[in-house]
């Protein structure tokens, strides 16, 4: 299960630029065609927050869709599957969205002890 | 908010902006060993696929018909033990085991581990051979050159699309096992152009390593890797795309 390890790298990289506050909120995109299940997501973000600044914060997750470009005859489309093809019967399509897994925003609480300042 | 920065002051908290690829740590591992790779003029095969569908015993083919010329040198990725290991060391390769416990793939990281464990000479030919599985390791750049997925005739024709992120990555796919297909209900012609629908770019070659079918093809397809610029050549992992 990918999403355990992609759960993880995810945690490390929010507490390496939110430290020393706690997190209480990750808005994630995780793209339609990313191959990463939301709610494979969800269940591994809460084992690997645990005894975390992230404990108990809030997973929120926007699925951007697929959108992608013909490398044969340049056309944009809207990729529903990596089975898609495009109008013209190629199916050699570069994806422009959709593949994303992407942490957008991160929502922090100064730890108490700086509330003084 | 409080206009300063940004903090919402009702309930003491504020937004930062991250915008960074929840990956970004594995690819930034991954170009390094990418350089490493290109300074010493070596070349990483990843190979990929479910358990069993070959990739030791073409490895133990590859490295007897390689026999000294080239140096080789192999990085197992098992989530227990060293039973593959062990076979190519007795051909006298070296071989670095990974174990990855409970983890399904091998990751950018552990690459760069065993690459320094194995302190390649100049030319070298490295095999990575991941976890067996047809979903996890496609995430994940490891820093190879190039990316290798093996499928049995006996999986079925319907491999590619049943993990299109997986083929959808592949520089170059063998079909294994060519010696069954008498005995089996495969169709090569649908195998290829399943392939073709989900990655148009990559190369087919059908291959039985222990009888010797393909095996020259192969090793002219290593030979390419070789002096073709390095880097990806096609899809690169979706998640890091
Ligand atoms: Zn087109």
């Amino acid at each position: 299960m990918h999403e355990l390890s992609i759960a993880k790298s995810m945690v490390d990289a929010v507490l390496e630029q939110t430290a020393p506050d706690r997190v209480v909120a990750v808005h994630l995109e995780l793209g339609k065609l990313s191959g990463v299940e939301v709610d494979a997501i969800d269940f591994c973000f809460d084992v690997v927050t645990r005894g975390t600044r992230l404990e108990g914060a809030r997973l929120s997750i926007e699925q951007p869709a697929g959108q992608g470009r013909c490398r044969r005859c340049g056309a944009e489309f809207a990729v529903t599957s990596l089975l898609s093809e495009c109008a013209c019967g190629s199916l050699d399509i570069e994806l422009s969205s959709g593949d994303q897994v992407r942490i957008r925003h991160v929502e922090v609480k100064r730890d108490v002890r700086d509330l003084r300042v | 908010m409080c206009g300063t920065c940004g903090c919402d002051e009702q309930s003491g908290t504020r937004t930062l902006e991250l915008e960074r690829d929840v990956l970004a740590k594995n690819d930034a591992i991954a170009e390094h060993n990418r350089l490493k790779l290109n300074a010493l003029d070596a070349v990483a095969i990843n190979l990929m696929s479910s358990p069993g569908s070959g990739k030791t015993t073409l490895l133990e083919a590859t490295i007897t018909a390689v026999d000294g010329r080239s140096p080789v040198a192999v990085v197992e990725g098992d989530q227990a033990a060293s039973l593959d290991a062990d076979r190519l060391r007795a051909l006298g390769c070296r071989t670095v085991q990974l174990n990855t416990g409970s983890g399904c793939h091998l990751d950018a990281e552990m690459l760069d581990r065993a690459l320094a464990e194995l302190d390649l000479e100049p030319g070298t030919l490295v095999f990575v051979e991941n976890v067996g599985n047809l979903v996890c390791p496609a995430l994940f750049d490891l820093g190879e050159q190039r990316r290798v997925v093996l499928a049995a005739t006996t999986e079925g024709e319907d491999k590619p699309l049943k993990y299109p992120h997986m083929f959808r990555a592949a520089d170059l796919v063998l079909l294994t096992k060519t010696d069954l297909l008498p005995h089996l209900d495969f169709d090569e012609g649908h195998f290829a152009s399943h392939l073709n629908r989900i990655n148009p770019r990559a190369r087919l070659l059908h291959i039985c390593a222990p009888r010797g079918d393909g095996m020259d093809q192969w090793l002219d397809w290593l030979r390419s890797a070789r002096s073709l610029p390095s880097g990806s050549a096609s899809a690169a992992p979706s998640a890091s795309s």
